[in-house]
């Protein structure tokens, strides 16, 4: 791809609008090979499973026994029954029959193990992603806000993935640490001195695996690191593809990739570097063990202080001796990888809900549906209130409206009302009842809300409207999409309600969206409806009609209004003003129009267009809404 | 296979794989062979015994012999050579295994690259109309699952593969050269392994394309879920929402236990094989030994030659998983990147040349499947010009704003700017030259500043504030305790639904274009701060064509010309008077919004019959 100017000048100044590191570097910990805590954690969901385990466990002995017995069984059909001159068909025979007997057990407990820990391990990690899932379900939203999805998506494939395969790889560890002290036990039963001196070879190793291991894991920790900065670029390139096509960042954004997965390939080829450097390592030491078996132990052959069968086993097992050690080494570095992901995962399960239940809370089955703040004073960052002292009451069955320049907080209001956030101070009533007093679930019930940002779900038109709603029937479902007009256009589509919706309803327009999360709001059937500019993209006369069938359906019900386009909301019982997170206003339209505040002069706005305006009157407006920012 | 001719490109280390690759052969296959001799020298108590041994190493130990003089027993003297052989060629397979591994691995990784910019590349060419079809936790998985897989493949299988036949091929030449009966049996598990091998490719190969199919549908699931977790919260459905993780999940979990009961069968399957036909030559060289037809040592030599293929075969296992996984990631890779991006330029496409910048719409058509979303549009917009456009939901107005930066190609007619035809020119040109404030506001995870700057990434720090003061957004920002570099959260959930559309025409007026569309960009902003954001961008509209979509009759009275648009049609147009004067649509629209006194109260009068019948 021709790269043009773009290239070089990304090399020389950094482009201001960098793409995200994806996972930071200060998120990914040094990590222990050993956290007795992650471990102790991690073992408690694979006690869900101990019967099979154990079974796993002793298939794994088993497995690692009769690898051991195999070139015993070796030697001494060497030494029994090929006894120079001495050849012993009927001792040939049973030895044969017993390799027989241990093959047998070595395949049968081959298999079970792999089976039952491949499977063991795949429900771990099912339960595991559950646990993380079901515990993001309840965190509260201020969490979730600062959190990006990529992470959390991350963490619960990727790191939930390295938990996996630790498990596995911890079962057959155990095996090759068995299969190791085995061999070592047999060495020296069958020669101590022979055995010790093979086994002089150790220390080296260890040795030099001391040296090699810092440098090793760090080279693979920044492997993995640039890997999931390469990841996130892409996983953000992907989401925003609209907005790199309409402005054209293509260019920019693929010397900044290159840029990341050149790091990320250089990193990786250390990586190997320091992983293949290994192989010669252990093979000279494996040489160095032959080559003393062989003159040892040909010496003592020859001495006939041992026979020939014990150096065929010695041999044997030195070939086997190494695999071991060598995959202990490579299990050393999931086991580290599973902490740092264990760390992040039980990260995740930690996070306190800190939006829960009482213990008593009530779940009322019926609410009156009015609506109280009292004193009310909320701030998404602490020493930063967003909406100060508030109070105000609905009664039940009045519709409110909020108003207020943009930014003013009438979305955090109506976030308060749902109790997705918990205020500071004084407090919110729904129905009579503190929102911290009741369920979560009853608010759920009881208010429905149409969110400022329609989001759909992928899946059909008929489901999304449904949503949650189990118990509603198509004639439901119909008439809610009657309600908003939304009916007809459904209908028009090749496939009406079972259309299937892209990815946040991307093939449909943006008032359809809308229109789509109006009608599951009110399929929702609940006591409250709280409307965020819920018809702000679509255009007046179809919210007439939508005004106008919601009347029959508001009867008894309360309504909480946000609207920018004043029309929309002259009709309500009573309309509030925020402006910088404080009431200034309060009344009905004509109140608030003979009163000449802020609202007059926005509605004025609305009917006009600044030529016509007076140029004081925008002046106004100006400063008042600037009073908003000073 | 296409990877394998990708992996030819690095014909220098693949080279340098494969001569190691016969080295690492040699020297791990004379070790059985020393290993025989030494246990034939070991059991001579007469070194002319040793002849017994393989005619290389009786030769080297014969010359050698001489050097150690007469005095030492040759039985010790061979094993001493015997001994320093072996430990040269364990030195020489660990290098050469060293050597063939890194190289496997490095162009494992260069093909991963290459992979990764190429899909990279593609995804950020492929049009809308292919990313409108897609999961974008789909797209993602691809680029990291499925490149990681390519990569395994190639560093694990390609190399690898060469190496076990290489190892397997000359082992069993040696094997059957030597004693062909003892050899035949030995080698009898091969075909076992080999027919094993493939029908479990087959079946796993197919096998994985489900589980992914099913992960990828869990991964839909479990993102969606994040990404709408407003709408999760307002409903309170959270067990709804576990119920569809539980199906998604336990979906994945039925083929996964199926995956792994293949490997498990066929690991174990496999090393049984080789377990028996070990056996066998257990059970028939003894009896030749015991008949004096062998030596113990050469029976060793089968022995260790077996065990030395114990690994390979091993391997062959999991490379079976290997390729069955490389195939099946690569084929979906591959399926991607062969994709002919829709729109693209033209071989001979020029640069946009832009004189005066009149954009024109001649008789356009577009459908996104099938039906006409749009009917014959045509209009003009002349620098210093605005067009307003209005219309229901649905009716075709951001198609509209689409197919200017040719988002999309009409299906009839065409589009020009100062009479180039949008197809002839390139891409790159055209979209610097034509901003869309787009309605659905997408934001990045970034700073604020990250994000105005998003469209020209080398602006200065100036340029940038007073773009956010045009957007009426500079006061906001600077009121915040990190000002321009505080983050706006993922999509800019922490900023209220004005403050992102303001960020969104900042980001749009950075890239200076010729040419700007505003769809419905001031729906969540109050009358107050559009009249602001309007009199400040008068400024920089004043040469240039502009569209405005809203339905905020407010924000549009004053175009040059206004399309009524339903269903793709242009029903009304005209200036706000005509339109009005019409009587038609507009003018309901404009009853409803702007007069409030007639219309309204009439409205409002039953309305308040209503409500006072609810209340009592
Ligand atoms: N999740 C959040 N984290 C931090 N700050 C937030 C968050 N949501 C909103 N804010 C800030 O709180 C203030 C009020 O936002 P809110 O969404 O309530 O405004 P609004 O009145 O609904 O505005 P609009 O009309 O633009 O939608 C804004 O300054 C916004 O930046
Ligand atoms: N990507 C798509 N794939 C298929 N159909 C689509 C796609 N985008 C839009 N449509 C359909 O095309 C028609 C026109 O959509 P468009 O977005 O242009 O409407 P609009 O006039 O902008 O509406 P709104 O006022 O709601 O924004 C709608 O019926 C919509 O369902
Ligand atoms: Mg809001
Ligand atoms: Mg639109």
């Amino acid at each position: 791809m021709a790269t043009r100017d773009v290239h070089e000048r990304s090399h020389e100044i950094p482009p201001k609008a960098s793409i995200k590191l994806g996972p930071t570097q200060d998120e990914e910990v040094f990590g222990n090979a050993f956290s007795g805590q992650v471990v102790g954690r991690f073992l408690k969901y694979v006690m869900a499973y101990k019967a099979l385990l154990w079974v796993a466990i002793t298939a794994v002995l088993v497995f690692t026994i009769t690898s051991i017995a195999i070139p015993l069984i070796v030697r001494n059909v060497y030494d029994d029954a090929l006894k120079e001159g001495a050849g012993d068909r009927s001792k040939l025979a049973v030895m044969v029959i017993a390799f027989l007997i241990a093959i047998g057990f070595n395949f049968v407990a081959n298999y079970l193990q792999e089976l039952i820990v491949g499977r063991v391990a795949e429900r771990i990690l099912i339960d595991m992603r559950r646990a993380m899932y079901s515990h993001l379900q309840r965190i509260s939203l201020s969490f979730m806000d600062k959190t990006e999805i990529g992470k959390l998506m991350s963490r619960l494939q990727g790191d939930v993935a390295a938990l996996q395969e630790f498990l596995q790889t911890a079962v057959f560890a155990l095996g090759d640490l068995v299969l190791l002290i085995g061999i070592i036990g047999a060495m020296i039963w069958l020669d101590w001195r022979l055995g010790l001196m093979t086994l002089a070879v150790l220390p080296t190793l260890f040795i030099i695996r001391i040296i090699w291991l810092p440098y090793a894991r760090r080279s693979f920790l920044r492997a993995r690191v640039t890997s999931s900065i390469v990841s996130g670029a892409l996983a953000e390139n992907i989401n925003g593809i609209r907005a790199v096509q309409g402005m054209s960042r293509e260019y920019v954004n693929y010397d900044l990739f290159d840029i990341r997965a050149t790091d990320n390939l250089k990193a990786a080829n250390r990586a190997s570097k320091f992983g293949v450097m290994m192989l010669p390592i252990v093979d000279t030491l494996t040489g160095a063990a032959m080559a003393i078996i062989v003159i040892m132990g040909g010496f003592f052959v020859l001495g006939g202080t041992i026979e020939v069968g014990v150096m065929v086993a010695f041999v044997l097992f030195v070939q086997r001796f190494f695999d071991p050690i060598r995959a202990l080494t490579m299990h050393y570095n999931v086991l580290q990888r599973a902490m740092a992901s264990g760390e992040r995962i039980f990260e995740v399960i930690d996070v306190p809900v800190d939006i829960a239940d009482k213990p008593n809370a009530i779940d009322p089955d019926e609410i009156d549906g009015s609506i109280k703040f009292e004193n009310v004073t909320f701030g998404y960052l602490p020493n930063q209130p967003i909406l100060k002292n508030i109070n105000f009451e609905v009664k039940p069955g009045e519709t409110v409206a909020l108003v207020g320049p943009t930014g003013s907080g009438k979305t955090s209001t109506t976030a308060l009302v749902h109790r997705f956030y918990d205020i500071w101070e004084g407090s919110v009533k729904v129905g009579g009842y503190d929102v911290r007093d009741v369920t979560q679930d009853s608010l759920g019930r009881h208010v429905s809300m149409v969110l400022q940002e329609p989001f759909l779900f992928s899946g059909t038109i008929f489901e999304n409207i449904k949503y949650a709603k189990d118990d509603a029937t198509r004639e439901d479902i119909v008439a809610a999409a009657q309600a908003v007009g939304a009916h007809e256009f459904i209908m028009k589509l090749p496939e009406g309600y079972e259309t299937e919706l892209e990815q946040r309803g991307g093939n449909l327009s943006l008032g359809q969206r809308q229109l789509i999360s109006f009608a599951r709001a009110i399929v929702a059937d609940a006591k409250i409806l709280v409307l965020d500019e819920a018809t702000a993209s679509i255009d007046s006369y179809t919210e007439m009609l939508i005004q106008q069938a919601l009347q029959r359906l508001m009867e008894g019900r309360t309504g909480m209004v946000i609207a920018h386009r004043l029309a929309t909301i002259r009709g309500a019982d009573r309309i509030i003003v925020l402006q910088d997170g404080e009431i200034i206003e309060m009344g009905n339209h004509d109140e608030l129009m003979e009163l000449g505040g802020l609202y007059s002069r926005l509605y004025s706005m609305n009917y006009a267009s600044f030529d016509d305006i007076p140029d004081e009157l925008i002046q106004q407006a100006t400063q008042a809404a600037e009073g908003t920012s000073t | 296979m296409r990877i394998t001719r990708m992996a030819l490109q690095y014909r220098w280390r693949l080279f340098a794989g494969l001569i190691t690759i016969f080295l690492a052969s040699g020297f791990q296959l004379a070790i059985p062979i020393l290993i025989g001799s030494a246990v034939d020298a070991a059991r001579s108590l007469d070194g002319n015994n040793v002849e017994i041994a393989n005619g290389m190493v009786v030769s080297a130990i014969d010359e050698i012999t001489g050097v150690f003089g007469e005095g030492s027993d040759p039985a010790k003297t061979a094993l001493i050579i015997i001994a320093v052989l072996l430990f040269i060629m364990s030195v020489g397979r660990g290098l050469s295994a060293m050597i063939q591994n890194y190289m496997g691995e490095s162009i494992g990784q260069a093909i991963g690259y290459e992979l990764r910019m190429l899909y990279y590349e593609k995804l950020q060419r492929l049009s809308f109309s292919y990313h409108a079809g897609v999961h974008t936790g789909d797209l993602i998985t691809r680029g990291i699952i499925d490149v990681e897989g390519v990569r395994m493949f190639v560093q694990t299988a390609l190399l690898r593969t060469v190496f076990l036949i290489v190892l397997i091929g000359t082992g069993m030449y040696l094997m059957l050269s030597e004693d062909l009966t003892l050899g035949l049996i030995s080698l009898s598990f091969v075909p076992f392994v080999a027919w094993r091998a493939t029908a479990a490719r087959l079946k796993l190969r197919s096998n994985w394309y489900q589980l992914q199919e099913r992960l990828s549908a869990l991964t839909k699931v479990m993102d969606e879920n994040l990404g709408g977790i407003r709408v999760v919260r307002a409903f309170a459905s959270q067990d709804h929402e576990m119920k569809k993780f539980d199906e998604a999940s336990n979906e994945t979990l039925a083929l996964a236990n199926i995956q792994v009961g293949i490997r498990a069968s066929n690991i174990s399957l496999m090393g049984v094989a080789f377990m028996l036909a070990m056996a066998a030559v257990l059970w028939v060289g003894g009896l030749k030994v015991i008949d004096g037809e062998l030596s113990p040592g050469e029976l060793t030599q089968f022995l260790a030659f077996m065990s030395i293929l114990l690994q390979p075969v091993r391997q062959i296992g999991m490379m079976i998983n290997g390729y069955a996984r490389g195939s099946a990631t690569g084929g979906r890779l591959f399926a991607v990147l062969d994709l002919v991006p829709e729109i693209q330029d033209k071989p001979d496409a020029k640069d946009l040349v832009i004189s005066k910048g009149t954009l024109e719409f001649h008789n356009v058509s577009f459908g996104y499947e099938g039906e006409h979303t749009l009917n014959g549009v045509s209009f003009k917009v002349e620098p210093g010009h605005t067009i307003g456009i209005v219309g229901p939901p649905g009716s075709g107005k951001s198609t509209i704003a689409h197919l200017v930066p040719r988002f999309y190609d009409p299906i009839e007619g065409y589009i020009t700017i100062d009479g180039q035809d949008l197809r002839d020119v390139t891409l790159d040109s055209l979209r610097k030259a034509v901003g869309v404030v787009e309605q659905d506001t997408f934001l990045f995870t970034a700073s604020v500043e990250h994000n105005v700057a998003y469209g020209d990434p080398w602006a200065p720090d100036d340029r940038i504030e007073l773009a956010s003061k045009y957007a009426q957004l500079g006061d906001y920002i600077e009121r915040l305790p990190s000002g321009y570099n505080t983050l706006v959260g993922e999509r800019g959930v922490s900023l209220s639904g004005g403050q992102r559309q303001r960020l969104s025409i900042a980001r749009s007026i950075m890239l200076k274009p010729k040419l700007i569309v505003f769809d419905d960009s001031t729906a969540s902003i109050d009358a107050a701060t559009e009249q602001r954001i309007r009199a400040a961008l008068t400024d920089l509209t004043k040469d240039r064509a502009t569209i405005i979509i809203s339905h905020r009759l407010s924000s549009l009275m004053h175009a040059d010309e206004i399309l009524f648009i339903e269903q793709g049609n242009i029903v009304e147009r005209g200036t706000h008077e005509e339109l009005l004067a019409l009587g038609g649509h507009y003018n309901d629209l404009y009853e409803l919004q702007i007069r409030p006194t007639e219309f309204d109260s009439a409205h409002r009068e039953s309305e308040g019959r209503d409500n006072d019948g609810g209340g009592s």
